[in-house]
């Protein structure tokens, strides 16, 4: 492929995913007062971010079993509210003993 | 709050997120030479996009030839959710900085950098986005470029672990909250099982992860909205 050719593609694929994320940034600054709309913003992240959870944490280890472990574990340790620095190295730990407990078992 | 105070809050929350970009997009590096890119090429996309998804989408359009207009609508769809993100993010930025910082916050909304932002007290500092970023964009980066130029080097189990980081942080974001309000906790349970039964079902299964990402989060978020709107002094 020509230089030309794949910054042709760099530039629609950066510009169209870049447009999507400054767009509202840049031209919706008005506080929003109207309650669904506001509740609905609210909800925004704690939807999105367990439906970025799961069930693709369950598939993104070499085995589903590492994998509940880590949510298990995730799951304990953010519930007494520590640190997300702690909760993601737990989560890491617990993928990473499971997966050496399967190698010894197996 | 100071700038500094903010930067280096954001660093530390963008640790865990440097750390499980370092472990996706080496992924993407290996899967970029196997498609018939180089690695600066690889980089330079890594670099310039920042998104797992739509990167791994647009790699065989980039390398098979695909139309421009292909790939902007791939983008498009699958990246949809960063819009409603930044709407989220347009409401909570700190209002008294200047709004050049919108331009530059907004090319850090990514999925990990959002959950980090939002799970912030109060206003959020443009500042504490770009010590994010700062670990983040080049996890993000320097990741691709190791795993174009190394290969299969690193460990698989290495990766394996690594690739849990950014659910271990998205979990430290949303449970506390869920715990202390009911209705935020029927909106994660809502929002994993929806997004559960999208990959279970015939038909359903076929639609692209991003898009489900979408379709879940407008239906939870409305329903929660619409049973159990929040009071004035929240949100």
């Amino acid at each position: 492929m020509s230089n030309d050719r794949f910054f042709l593609y760099i530039l629609v694929m950066a510009g169209v995913t870049y447009l999507i994320r400054a767009l509202p940034l840049v031209l919706f600054r008005k506080e929003i007062t109207h309650p669904f709309l506001k509740s609905f913003l609210y909800y925004v992240p704690y939807a999105s971010l367990a439906a970025m959870t799961f069930p693709a944490i369950l598939t993104a280890t070499s085995s589903w079993i590492s994998g509940a472990a880590a949510l298990i574990i995730a799951l304990c340790v953010a519930y007494k509210e520590k640190s997300l620095l702690t909760v993601a190295i737990c989560a890491c730990a617990a993928v990473f003993l499971t997966e050496a407990l399967l190698r010894f078992a197996g | 709050m100071n700038r500094w105070s903010d930067f280096q809050k954001g660093m530390k929350d963008g640790v865990p997120i440097g750390l499980g970009y370092f472990a996706v997009s080496f992924t993407f590096g290996i899967m970029a030479i196997l498609a018939g890119l180089n690695a600066w090429q690889a980089t330079v996309i890594s670099l310039t996009n920042l998104t797992s998804a739509g990167q791994f989408a647009g790699l065989p359009l980039i390398v098979g030839g695909g139309s421009l207009y292909e790939l902007a609508l791939t983008q498009l769809v699958i990246n949809m959710r960063y819009c409603l993100m930044s709407f989220a993010l347009s409401q909570k930025l700190d209002r008294r900085v200047p709004f050049v910082h919108r331009f530059f916050v907004a090319f850090g909304v990514t999925d990990e950098i959002f959950g980090v932002s939002v799970s912030q007290k109060g206003r959020l500092s443009p500042w504490y986005s770009y010590g994010a970023m700062s670990m983040a964009i080049p996890g993000w980066t320097f990741g691709t470029l190791c795993g174009a130029v190394l290969g299969n080097l690193l460990p698989e189990f290495w990766l394996s672990a690594l690739s849990v980081a950014i659910y271990g942080m998205f979990l430290a974001v949303i449970i506390p909250p869920a715990k202390k309000e009911r209705s935020v906790r029927l909106a994660v349970i809502g929002a994993m099982l929806l997004s559960t039964l999208f990959r279970l079902l015939p038909v359903l299964r076929e639609i692209s992860s991003g898009f489900v990402i979408i379709i879940t989060t407008v239906a939870i978020a409305g329903l929660a909205a619409w049973f159990c709107p929040i009071k004035e002094e929240e949100g």
